[in-house]
């Protein structure tokens, strides 16, 4: 009878039962908030989103292994699918939309030229076995991103083919082991110093490898405390992994000192890149004293986040590891460029494959274009914007919120949770609270070493005007949490969301990662109480 | 700078506001030898968009695309026609720019995308269970060895033979820096490796490939029987997804961890990546997973909603204890995945994979027709290999002469192997054509 509510697997129903509580309206929906079913409660038998011609009858030569029920699939109209994927990208927040500070996450401006060229068909549609003499253009394109990346960060060599930051963690400390094993001290040195602070893939990524983690304390300045790595530097020791500027927003202003002791003690230095956008085009890492970096193209150079990937993670290396650089490497033979994959001969000794073919092609073509429309002139302004962003909303905010260090930032100003002590809001409340604001809120409970965190990065990509709004915003919040009276409106939030807070709880304890026919929507859920 | 919104003006009051005289007194934490006084030399400086895209012209007119000649390439990675909904759809904004769903409340979008890719890895795979994707299925396939190894608390992967050679390398550096046991059995081109007999006791994982590298079907139900009663695990790798079409599907041969390339359904070729790696399992084990998992929940009305879950196995969460290091993953590779295969629904997947395998089976009939060609395969979906009267390697080379990309040599990933030298590799999918099939052939019996 009533069309709109066939989506919900045809439930048939009149007047929304619950209609009050969904804002007084027929569908539950509101204006522009469509409430959406999944695609399993919408399909029909008999609809199909492609035409495809019949198929050539041929003999059947799948060794009698055909397929014997269906496969469970809906099928849906072309505009079904147009409509339904629509209707959710309403339901998310993006750079696109605005001010997006997830604090050590890079969320700038991405370009769309960087999105059209990687879809040139000379670019996008070439598969990567093809003979090299057929793909020389690409391979041009991926040393000329490597070209930059080293210049960029001083290092002389770079391995391109990790998939994303993690990834590319694990192709350095790989790197690290593999010079251990050829000095015959990988046995030997089994520690991995990393700051407390430490992005939770560092620690990860070490023990993996079958390191011993020892996390390093901070100083009271937010930065790591020389005396006590001094101390923990030794002959059991391979590596350091520290992020600069690390993830308190702060240059680690003894690094020299740093990649001195830990040289001098025979370890390796590997500089987690993630924050890289601070420093990019005005410190190269290799000044500094480091032995390895990746770089997440996704942060510093612009290739989109896609709702969490893909990333791409190339390793800049030292002179020491490049001889470990994985398999494939790119060699220009006069003028013809050639790939070097497994078992092939190189000056080195690689430490083996990570990935099947060439590395995150797509994520390369995006990111050297970013980098030649800025050049080293744009890439340097990109640091000093992002910097002087950080900066100025640290300014801005510091009479009334708490920063978590003094002195500047770099490219992200940190709160600590002291401002609403005793006014019962805690940190995620006034996380939650920006969203009925209209924006993203920051990186919430991190960096672990200060209470309540709150992780502020603007990027360079903001208007002034816009930072404005943010900062009057913030400050009008920390307002409102200070009167003591508005514990309860902060734990409501967010309220103008195309959800409200959801159970966590409930999702971990009773898992459901799958629809089944038998998942219907849950009682209060407007399809469940339209079908009623 | 066209994508640096703030003006000078903006900037001396910003640094007045700051209190900084200039934004050098920003970087002074910064060790006075590494400071940069100029940008860095021996770099151009900024261009418009105009001569950006340019120079990818250049790039892109000294290669030949798969679009512009005959094209029979596969080996991990398929030419499949995607629909012009797919890209429009991952270009949106609010897809394209948006990151890991950390907050709920705004990313419902994102959150019940995934949703509906896990369900549909499921139910491809014949599984309970699915992640919201690993980076493609070569790195998968190590995360699933590293799985079975905790769940099993063993350390001897048997690796076939019928494994693509560049996973079947990814398992062994994983092995020798992560420390475990690979055994790696011979290229398998004939398609007669059992390896049954070989699993034993020490045994954590059996990893098979279907269709093999070399193309050929196996039914692994009696292998994951083997598996199951030495205590062991069996992985079933799927490189090209669309053959799950019209394949009896790895659940219901009894495997215990299915990883899957996902390239074929709404990713583009892209010289080799970002792709997106399925990963499924059985119910037992989702606790073991690498990678996010996206569950339903309520929210605070009581309405349906979705969220990160089960995230203390995950690094952020875990640290030194997580069950692997991955973070990013492949978010908007699994949205093209997903809408796609919403696209195709039963009725068009299913077709789809009858075309490929007709085509295929056109091709290999064309082909071994051809004087001193042998066709290696009894069973393949839509890749064969054919052996060669010589070594394959020139050859493909003199047909990229012709301008046809005619297949792939087996010793470019197996090299220094005598048995494989004169080994081609052929694939046909829904984009071969006759107009592409008969030059190959053409060109093939002038070569050889």
């Amino acid at each position: 009878m009533v069309q709109s509510l066939d989506r919900s697997q045809g439930r048939a129903g009149g007047v929304a039962a619950g209609a009050a509580s969904n804002h007084g309206t027929y569908t539950g929906n509101r204006a522009l908030q469509i409430e959406e079913p999944l695609i399993f409660e919408m399909g029909q038998p008999g609809r199909c989103g492609v035409d495809l011609p019949e198929p050539p009858k041929v003999k059947d030569r799948l060794n009698g292994l055909r397929r014997a029920g269906t496969i469970g699939l809906p099928g849906l109209s072309e505009p079904q699918v147009v409509q339904h994927y629509t209707r959710l990208s309403q339901k998310n927040y993006a750079i696109d939309m605005g001010v997006y500070p997830l604090g050590s996450c890079t969320m700038k401006h991405n370009p769309r030229i960087n999105e059209k060229v990687a879809r040139l068909a000379g670019i996008g549609d070439l598969h990567p076995l093809q003979p090299v003499s057929t793909v020389q253009g690409a391979l041009e394109l991926i040393d000329r991103l490597a070209h930059w990346l080293k210049t960029l960060t001083g290092m002389p060599a770079v391995a391109m083919s990790p998939a994303a930051g993690a990834h590319g963690e694990m192709c350095g400390m790989m790197a690290i082991a593999a010079a251990l094993e050829a000095k015959g001290e990988r046995a030997q040195r089994k520690v991995v110093l990393a700051p407390e602070s430490a992005h939770g893939t560092n620690p990860a990524t070490a023990a993996a490898l079958g390191f011993t983690v020892k996390p390093i304390p901070a100083n009271d300045r937010g930065r790591v405390d020389l005396a006590a790595l001094k101390a923990a530097l030794g002959p059991d020791v391979a590596a350091i992994m520290l992020t600069n500027p690390n993830t308190c927003g702060l240059f680690e202003s003894e690094i020299v000192e740093i990649s001195k002791a830990v040289h001098d003690a025979g370890a390796y230095f590997y500089c987690d890149g993630a924050n890289f956008n601070a420093i990019v085009g005005r410190v190269r890492p290799g000044d500094l004293g480091i032995d390895c970096m990746h770089i997440n193209l996704h942060k510093t150079f612009s290739t989109p986040h896609g709702g969490g990937g893909p990333g791409a993670g190339p390793v800049v290396l030292s002179a020491a590891l490049a001889p470990y650089a994985p398999y494939p490497w790119i060699v220009k033979d006069g003028d013809t460029w050639r790939v070097a994959e497994d078992g092939a001969k190189v000056d080195g000794t690689p430490l083996g494959r990570l990935k099947a073919f060439h590395g995150q092609m797509g994520m390369f073509t995006r990111a050297l274009a970013y980098i030649m429309s800025h050049g080293a002139d744009g890439l340097k302004q990109v640091a000093e914007d992002a910097v002087l962003s950080a900066n100025y909303v640290m300014a801005a905010l510091k009479d009334v919120m708490s920063p978590a260090f003094e002195g500047p930032c770099m490219h992200e100003a940190l709160f600590d949770d002291s401002f609403l002590k005793d006014t019962g809001v805690s940190t995620l409340d006034f996380a939650k609270a920006m969203i009925d604001e209209g924006y993203h809120p920051m990186t919430m409970y991190f960096p672990l070493v200060v209470h309540g965190a709150m992780l502020i990065e603007p990027t360079e990509s903001q208007a002034k005007e816009d930072l404005d709004q943010f900062i009057g915003a913030l400050r009008s919040l920390t307002e409102r949490a200070k009167t003591g009276t508005a514990a309860e409106e902060f734990k409501a939030a967010p309220r103008f969301s195309p959800r409200r807070r959801l159970d966590e709880t409930l999702a971990a304890r009773k898992p459901i990662l799958r629809w089944r026919p038998s998942n219907n929507p849950p009682e209060g859920d407007p399809m469940k109480q339209a079908a009623e | 700078m066209r994508y640096l919104p703030l003006t000078d003006a903006d900037r001396r009051e910003m640094l007045s506001v700051i209190g900084a005289k200039s934004v050098d007194d920003l970087f002074k934490d910064v060790p006075a030898s590494a400071r940069l006084g100029a940008k860095i030399g021996g770099l151009p400086d900024h261009q418009g968009e105009l001569e950006v895209e340019r120079a990818f012209q250049a790039f892109a007119a000294k290669n030949v695309s798969p679009g512009t000649a005959p094209f029979f390439i596969g080996a991990g990675a398929y030419r499949h026609h995607v629909p012009s909904t797919v890209d429009y759809m991952i270009q949106r904004g609010e897809f394209l720019t948006s990151y890991t769903p950390y907050q709920p409340e705004i990313t419902q979008g994102t959150l019940q995308y995934l949703f509906e890719f896990q369900t549909q890895v499921t139910l491809l795979t014949g599984m309970d269970v699915a992640n919201a994707s690993m980076y493609d299925g070569s790195t998968g396939t190590a995360e699933a060895v590293l799985m079975a190894n905790r769940i099993t608390r063993r350390h001897k992967a048997l690796i076939s033979g019928g494994l693509h050679p560049q996973y079947r390398s990814i398992i062994e550096t994983t092995a020798k820096w992560e420390g475990f046991k690979p055994v790696l059995s011979k290229a398998d081109a004939e398609g007669l490796e059992d390896l049954i007999a070989s699993v034993d006791k020490d045994t954590s994982c059996v990893v098979v490939q279907n269709p093999s590298f070399f193309g050929h079907v196996r039914d692994f139900t009696k292998l994951a029987e083997a598996c199951h009663a030495a205590g062991a695990l069996l992985i079933v790798v799927v490189t090209e997804v669309v053959s799950l079409g019209l394949l009896k599907p790895p659940g219901e041969m009894g495997a215990d961890i299915v990883v899957c390339e996902g390239q074929s359904i709404g990713n583009g070729l892209g010289f080799g990546g970002p792709y997106v790696g399925l990963f499924a399992t059985r119910d037992k084990y989702m606790r073991q997973m690498p990678g996010r998992l996206v569950g339903e929940t309520v929210d605070a009305d009581g309405k349906r909603g979705f969220v990160l879950t089960l995230s203390t196995r995950e690094q952020h969460i875990r640290r030194e204890k997580a069950t692997s290091n991955i973070c990013t993953n492949a978010g908007l590779c699994a949205l093209a995945f997903t809408v796609h295969l919403t696209l195709l629904g039963e009725a068009g997947f299913t077709r789809l994979a009858e075309i490929n395998h007709a085509k295929a089976s056109q091709l290999a009939d064309k082909v071994s027709a051809i004087p001193g060609v042998k066709l290696l395969n009894d069973s393949f979906f839509n890749e064969f290999t054919v052996k060669l009267p010589k070594p394959a390697a020139p050859v493909v080379e003199a047909l990229a002469a012709k301008r046809i990309l005619g297949g792939l040599p087996v010793s470019r990933l197996i090299p220094n192997d005598p048995s494989v030298e004169n080994l081609l590799l052929l694939a046909a999918t829904e984009t071969a054509t006759d107009m592409g099939m008969d030059p190959l052939v053409a060109a093939l019996k002038e070569v050889l």
